[in-house]
């Protein structure tokens, strides 16, 4: 069971307030909001790929002062309940806390962190739209793709030396990231993304997913399938990452409704490399892998 | 239930001769339930005359519903009289500002700041209450009720559903109907155009049928494309809306502040030609104007 004082986990809620988002949708929102007739989809082009915009937006909109039919799961149906405006002045304020500094003291990177976000989010997407058709919304995919992480944020961020410690020991003894998380924090990234998720009434399927991508014997749904499948094409293929690299024996936790043979969907899959440089241009990377 | 309409223009006021017969002050609209509890909706400029004409019968307890806190719906609110005189209470109720993290507590202290005014908050002599609505949730005032629905428009934004004893009526506030913010090419129109769909039948189920609907019509359809985006609807798609919602009567109001009198009887008229077979009453908003459901 994880464990995490409630004191910390007052501490990190409150924390993530003040995150700073990523410095190119910083730096783009500030960019866009010059034109008063900047288009909306532009605005949400950039926020939807920022995972520190979008927690904070979906925080906000599903607060229950709003009292929406259903929980609201993406950037662009916040738009409709809220109009472009409020979102618009939403993200500025978000701009102003400042950015993410590319390396931290634990030195993990928020880039290539954001450049495996980004990757796992549209090919989660793309998954749905080949396997889960009708089983899961392709949308919600992307929104579980870029948030599926966001706890390794937050520890970087205000955990620093307790995360700097479980990136050490998953690559020291070859183990995987969550559980050194859970041996040095007492609670991995998936635990506390999901924690905030759920303090924040996001969707239940958006929480579970956050909280099960690592969980083997977690309950199955096409959403969780889409992005588990998603994070291991994404791993395997070296595109960012997250502290959490590769390792051959993950293939046997496929899931199911994929086949048994990761080449055959990527091959499926078709071309990645648009959706990977328009990753790369997002997190501000090269071409270096 | 009657409905007494105190301000309906829009945007700023406009008083002048071009003005004269459908009035120049911004959105108030007095409604008295069959109890006679008094249920304000808006605090734009026709609040200051609905005070006048509420001194006679102090104390008052007026529950003011805001649709949203641009200046032209909260304008009057530091004039409204009663405030300074003891014996009477205010309650203001209104929506969450999720931009300022505020409640609609916020709303007259921002006013009443000293470069602004000269009358402190602490100053009022009135018992003033506020309370932020949770949309949805209907709020009791007398033998009425007060049920709050979320719109659009550039700021969180009401519409206030109100019923007493089987009667009912619906005021949008400002409110643009919603559009895709993609063009039909992008691989997103479909998408969001479906989120659209579904949040337009949301809100006509929400509305549901009303003996009166009080609508935000700013401008004709030529107006508005050059006004996308601003919040605001049209004498066409306010039709659109009654006829999906089932009302029977529909007013008219939000009129925007450049319209001389007769330019807006004009497009009336026009509107009425182009809908001849509606079954709805349409009318035209303007000051003083009482209708009893």
């Amino acid at each position: 069971m994880p464990h995490l004082s409630l004191e910390l986990e007052r501490k990190l809620t409150t924390a993530v307030e003040r995150m700073p988002a990523f410095p190119k949708s910083v730096q783009s929102v500030l960019e866009l909001t010059r034109n008063i007739n900047c288009l909306p989809k532009d605005l949400v082009g950039v926020i939807e790929k920022d995972p520190v915009m979008t927690m904070k937006i979906l925080r906000v909109i599903n607060s229950a002062y709003y009292g929406l039919p259903n929980k609201i799961n993406s950037v662009g149906q916040s738009v409709v309940y809220l109009g472009i405006n409020t979102i618009k002045n939403l993200a500025l304020s978000f701009a102003a806390v400042g950015i993410l500094p590319r390396f931290n003291t634990t030195g993990f990177d928020i880039q290539r962190y954001l450049l495996h976000s980004l990757t796992v989010a549209a090919v989660a997407r793309m998954l749905c739209e080949k396997y889960a058709r009708g089983e899961a919304d392709p949308m919600d995919c992307y929104i579980a793709g870029l948030l599926h992480d966001f706890g390794k944020v937050v520890f970087a961020q205000f955990l620093s030396v307790e995360f700097m410690k479980s990136l050490a020991a998953a690559i020291d003894f070859e183990k995987p990231l969550y559980l050194a998380e859970q041996e040095i924090i007492g609670a991995d990234h998936a635990y506390v993304g999901a924690l905030l998720a759920k303090k924040w009434q996001f969707a239940e399927p958006l929480v579970e997913c956050i909280r099960d991508h690592h969980h083997e014997d977690a309950a199955p749904s096409a959403m969780l399938d889409c992005l588990r499948m998603a994070d291991m094409v994404c791993r395997m293929q070296d595109f960012g990452e997250a502290g959490n690299p590769w390792r051959d024996g993950e293939l046997a936790r496929m899931p199911a409704r994929f086949g048994g043979d990761i080449a055959e969907v990527i091959a499926r899959l078709g071309d990645l490399q648009k959706i990977v440089a328009d990753a790369q241009s997002f997190a501000q990377i090269g071409t270096e892998r | 239930m009657k409905v007494k309409m105190w301000g309906v223009r829009g945007s700023i006021p406009s008083p002048g001769p071009h003005t004269v017969r459908y009035g120049g002050n911004t959105t108030c609209i007095e409604v008295r339930s069959d109890d006679d509890s008094l249920i304000i909706l808006d605090a734009g400029t026709g609040i200051f005359p609905l005070a006048q004409s509420l001194l006679p019968r102090l104390p008052v307890t007026a529950n003011i519903f805001i649709t949203h806190t641009h200046w032209d719906h909260i304008q009057g609110l530091p004039f409204f009289i009663p405030i300074f005189i003891p014996g009477n209470t205010l309650r203001i109720h209104g929506a969450y500002d999720l931009v300022t993290m505020q409640g609609i507590e916020h709303v007259m202290s921002v006013q009443l700041q000293f470069s602004y005014f000269p009358i402190r908050e602490a100053e009022l002599k009135a018992r003033v209450e506020y309370e932020t609505l949770t949309v949805g949730t209907p709020m009791a005032i007398g033998d009425a009720n007060v049920t709050p629905v979320l719109m659009n428009h550039p700021v969180p934004d009401l519409g206030y559903r109100v019923d007493c004893n089987g009667k009912s009526l619906f005021f949008t506030g400002d409110h643009e109907p919603w559009r895709n913010i993609y063009a039909p090419e992008d691989p997103e129109y479909a998408e969001y155009q479906a989120m659209v769909e579904q949040r337009q039948a949301e809100l006509d189920a929400t509305i549901g049928p009303v003996d009166l609907l009080i609508v935000d019509t700013a401008y004709t359809e030529a107006e508005y494309a050059q006004k996308i985006g601003w919040g605001h609807g049209t004498f066409d798609t306010a039709v659109a809306m009654a006829r999906r919602i089932g009302a029977k009567r529909l007013l008219f109001t939000h009129h925007e502040p450049t319209r001389s009198d007769d330019a807006l009887e004009a497009i009336f008229a026009e509107v009425r030609a182009r809908y001849p077979d509606i079954d709805c009453e349409l009318m035209l908003a303007r000051e003083g104007m009482e209708i009893v459901l």
